[in-house]
């Protein structure tokens, strides 16, 4: 990907330094913008017939189609940047409907003043994070708002995928004995974007886990494993993601903590800023509801791939009495996980 | 982490639940005082490991939990200031105050900012002569010491753009006024193992005379509250009422002598008013005359009186350990983190929240 | 309430003990915390932080003792030292 990182702007920064509100009016300025930034890096041939609309082939097969827009501050981050986490986030969308991503939009709403070469860095981050996912981004739009209403950068984006299986992984597949897989360990992107946080920062090796999830979701299914439900964890870590497959399947989840795999400085600064690492976000991971029967080899598939190295079982799908989300703690003892509520805030008490 | 990972050994733990069973022959009612013990007993589960003759009832050491409402209100009217950049511990984010609570006061435009550190607000200050930085400050003994360094070195930088809304509370008359009560059920005490870090031991000694009652100043990990509380019952089962320090890694008998100092030098002793609970003499840490400059409440011309408002919250009654956050008949349904009535079901720390977040299941298995 | 972590001191900067401070490594994420009240801790040392301040030296001769009193507790025996 080196190559990428060299490519140099074909629009000069000295001509126009920062966005201006003239780049999102659809004249000649945003043209140049369009044509030599967007189009320049996101090449394909779909995108360079310059339609209004991108022209797909026909398929056979059940599409899968999703959207998400990022907000993230900052918009650079160890490990990654809100480009590269919106390429992952909406491919892993997809794949977690065992879809092959194809075809990604980009709309971009930029803040007037937002440096011209912020949003290449942007850009470049998002075309190489394509390109590794096996992606086009084949359609797009730019405005442009008044300073102090955009936080510099928004991205929306869609995404188009083909289901090539016949499979339904949804929460209604789900059975009770079902194994559950997490593909890595946890806390790794909400730690690594905390370490910025003006009043709290820290240092620490700590990256973004964000990446793209799609190659281990296609391995489990070419293998021919009956994978029952897939969901990626985002904000509310993990235990928002258990607790929203318990709610729409209406039964339980018993997980182990001590299973739950987490790095010991993601762990050491949970501590410090007093955070329950198992409500932290994650950009790059997801877990698995297969049939107990399954489990080991889903897990022999999902070690394979580089993205999912670190898959292990946490848990077991269960009835209790209310459709919760139950941990089995270090020492012995059972506690239930409640369904975060709001945004987790580091404490000194 | 190391000298924390040790003490959380599930056989260690285990062991020291079985010597507590084999110890004790009579039901025994102990109160932990601190929030952070409250939370980590649930979290651990230490309460289902003790033998049923042990009961444990929750104390009023949650800083957030007692701040009162008319000093949040207080803060609110501050932060809404467009002058102002107010700083305070995530912990106080979402603690109602009448009229709703920082967070959201921050959503409606105003500069609230989290700090982890006193020091941080300083920092601000300095980055931002134009604004008027002002820091909340609530907590323990244990977090006095950083709010008086940070005043100090306000001074010392000679800086007229910062301020405190000061809170701090006191441990020791909150602990006598509980024991005060006529219907004090609490017969010892886990003292709150970081607050002894600043403040040694002493003012407990007259305390566990007075009322004859042990206390042991106790840690947070699992293996610390159970050898806390092993050593507490075995003093009960022995008709003894000492002060033990079950966390001498971290505590001395004299505590921390530097801290101490810069706290004299910041602070005097003052009443103040537990949200709950009502005034306690003595039991806060207001700024004395010689820092009144940096007090936020006379720079803003704040009176921090307040009117209770009629509510269903029995917060007062939990953080007295008179009642469990269960049996409040608002828990769970009209009282939630979501929308929570009073402090403890908001503070991370609270014993509502502490509950609601660490329950165990409907149904084991 | 009170959450304070232990962690090793690798470096110290300032003089004056108002304005001493230290990088210290909390297992892999280190913050710079102030050590104005712990003016005699040294590089190498550990000592637990709330809200940015060292507020105490861990006394890791006290540690191992109770550690080891534990790994003594096999049901029968004591654990090592009573009283303050």
């Amino acid at each position: 990907m080196n190559e990428v990182f060299e490519m140099r702007c074909p629009l000069p920064f000295r001509e126009y330094p920062q966005v201006l509100m003239a780049h999102g009016g659809g004249g000649r300025l945003m043209h140049t913008l369009v044509e030599r930034m967007f189009g320049a890096a996101f090449s394909n041939p779909i995108l360079d017939r310059r339609h209004d609309a991108a022209v797909l082939p026909a398929s056979p097969h059940r599409m899968a189609f999703t959207t998400d827009s990022y907000v993230v501050r900052p918009l650079f981050f160890p490990g990654g940047d809100i480009g590269s986490m919106a390429v992952h986030g909406t491919v892993n969308d997809l794949a977690m409907s065992g879809a092959r991503p194809q075809y990604l939009s980009a709309g971009f709403i930029l803040e007037e003043g937002l440096p011209m070469e912020t949003l290449w860095r942007v850009v470049v981050s998002m075309r190489c994070a394509a390109l590794q996912a096996g992606v086009s981004i084949v359609t797009g739009d730019t405005k442009v708002v008044d300073a102090g209403q955009g936080d510099g950068l928004f991205i929306n984006t869609a995404g188009i995928g083909v289901i090539e299986h016949g499979l339904a992984i949804e929460p209604g597949s789900v059975a009770v004995g079902d194994a559950v897989l997490i593909s890595g360990d946890v806390g790794r992107h909400g730690m690594a974007v905390m370490a910025l946080r003006e009043g709290l920062e820290f240092e620490s090796a700590i990256e973004s886990d964000s990446a793209p999830v799609a190659e281990p979701v296609l391995g489990l299914i070419r293998a021919g494993i009956d994978v029952h439900c897939l969901r990626d964890l985002t904000r509310g870590g993990l235990t928002a993601t258990l607790n929203e497959i318990a709610e729409a399947t209406s039964m339980g989840i018993r997980i182990t903590e001590e299973a739950v795999p987490v790095r010991g400085d993601v762990s050491a600064a949970c501590e410090v800023l007093g955070l329950d690492v198992m409500q932290v976000a994650c950009e790059g991971r997801f877990v698995a509801f297969v049939a107990e029967a399954d489990a080991e080899q889903a897990l022999a598939i999902l070690k394979a791939h580089p993205v999912s190295a670190d898959a292990v079982r946490i848990g077991t799908v269960e009835l209790n009495g209310g459709a919760e989300v139950v941990a089995r703690g270090a020492l012995g003892w059972d506690r239930v996980l409640p369904m975060p509520s709001g945004e987790q805030l580091p404490r000194i008490c | 982490m190391r000298y924390v990972a040790e003490y959380r050994d599930p056989e260690w733990a285990r062991r020291l639940a079985e010597q507590i069973a084999r110890v004790v022959t009579r039901p025994w009612t102990l109160m932990e005082v601190c929030g952070g013990q409250t939370h980590s007993i649930l979290r651990h589960g230490i309460d289902a490991m003790l033998p049923a003759e042990i009961t444990l009832i929750h104390g009023p050491g949650c800083p957030v939990c007692v701040t009162p409402v008319g000093l949040i209100d207080a803060a609110l009217q501050i932060a809404a200031r467009p002058e102002v950049l107010f700083c305070s511990f995530g912990d106080m984010l979402r603690v109602p105050g009448t009229h709703g609570d920082l967070l959201s006061a921050k959503a409606a435009g105003a500069d609230v900012r989290m700090v982890y550190s006193p020091l941080d607000a300083v920092s601000l200050a300095m980055r931002h002569p134009d604004r008027q930085v002002v820091f909340f400050g609530v907590g323990f003994e244990t977090t006095a010491p950083a709010t008086a360094l940070a005043v100090v070195q306000a001074a010392a930088r000679g800086l007229s753009n910062f301020s405190l809304l000061v809170s701090h509370v006191r441990v020791p008359p909150a602990m006598e006024a509980l024991l005060s009560m006529a219907d004090c059920r609490v017969q010892g005490f886990l003292a709150a193992g970081h607050v002894c870090t600043v403040m040694g031991t002493a003012e407990y000694e007259s305390i566990a005379a007075k009322y004859r009652v042990p206390i042991v100043v106790t840690g947070f990990e699992p293996v610390d509250l159970l050898q806390g509380i092993l050593r507490c019952v075995r003093q009960l089962e022995g008709g003894r009422h000492v002060v033990e320090n079950e966390y001498p890694r971290a505590v001395c008998d004299s505590g921390n002598e530097p801290a101490q100092r810069w706290m004299r030098e910041v602070f005097r002793v003052v009443s103040r008013e537990w949200r709950g609970m009502g005034e306690i003499p003595d039991s806060g840490l207001g700024l004395a005359q010689a820092y009144a400059r940096f007090d936020a409440a006379q720079r803003f011309g704040m009176g921090t009186e307040w009117t209770p408002m009629a509510t269903e919250c029995q917060s007062g009654m939990v953080l007295q350990g008179q009642m469990r956050p269960t049996q409040c008949p608002a828990f769970g349904t009209r009282c939630s983190p979501e929308h929570p009535l009073g402090a403890t079901m908001v503070s991370s720390e609270g014993a509502c929240a502490a509950y609601h977040r660490y329950r165990r299941p409907k149904v084991t298995s | 309430m009170c959450l304070a972590v232990p962690g090793r001191i690798l470096g110290i900067q300032g003089e004056e003990s108002l304005w001493r401070t230290g990088r210290v490594d909390f297992g892999g994420v280190i913050k710079e915390v102030s050590l104005a009240c712990v003016p005699d801790a040294q590089p190498g040392e550990y000592v637990i932080v709330h809200a940015g301040v060292a507020i105490s030296r861990l006394d890791q001769e006290e540690a191992s003792r109770m550690l080891e009193s534990l790994r003594s507790i096999d049901g029968l025996s004591e654990p090592g030292g009573e009283g303050a």
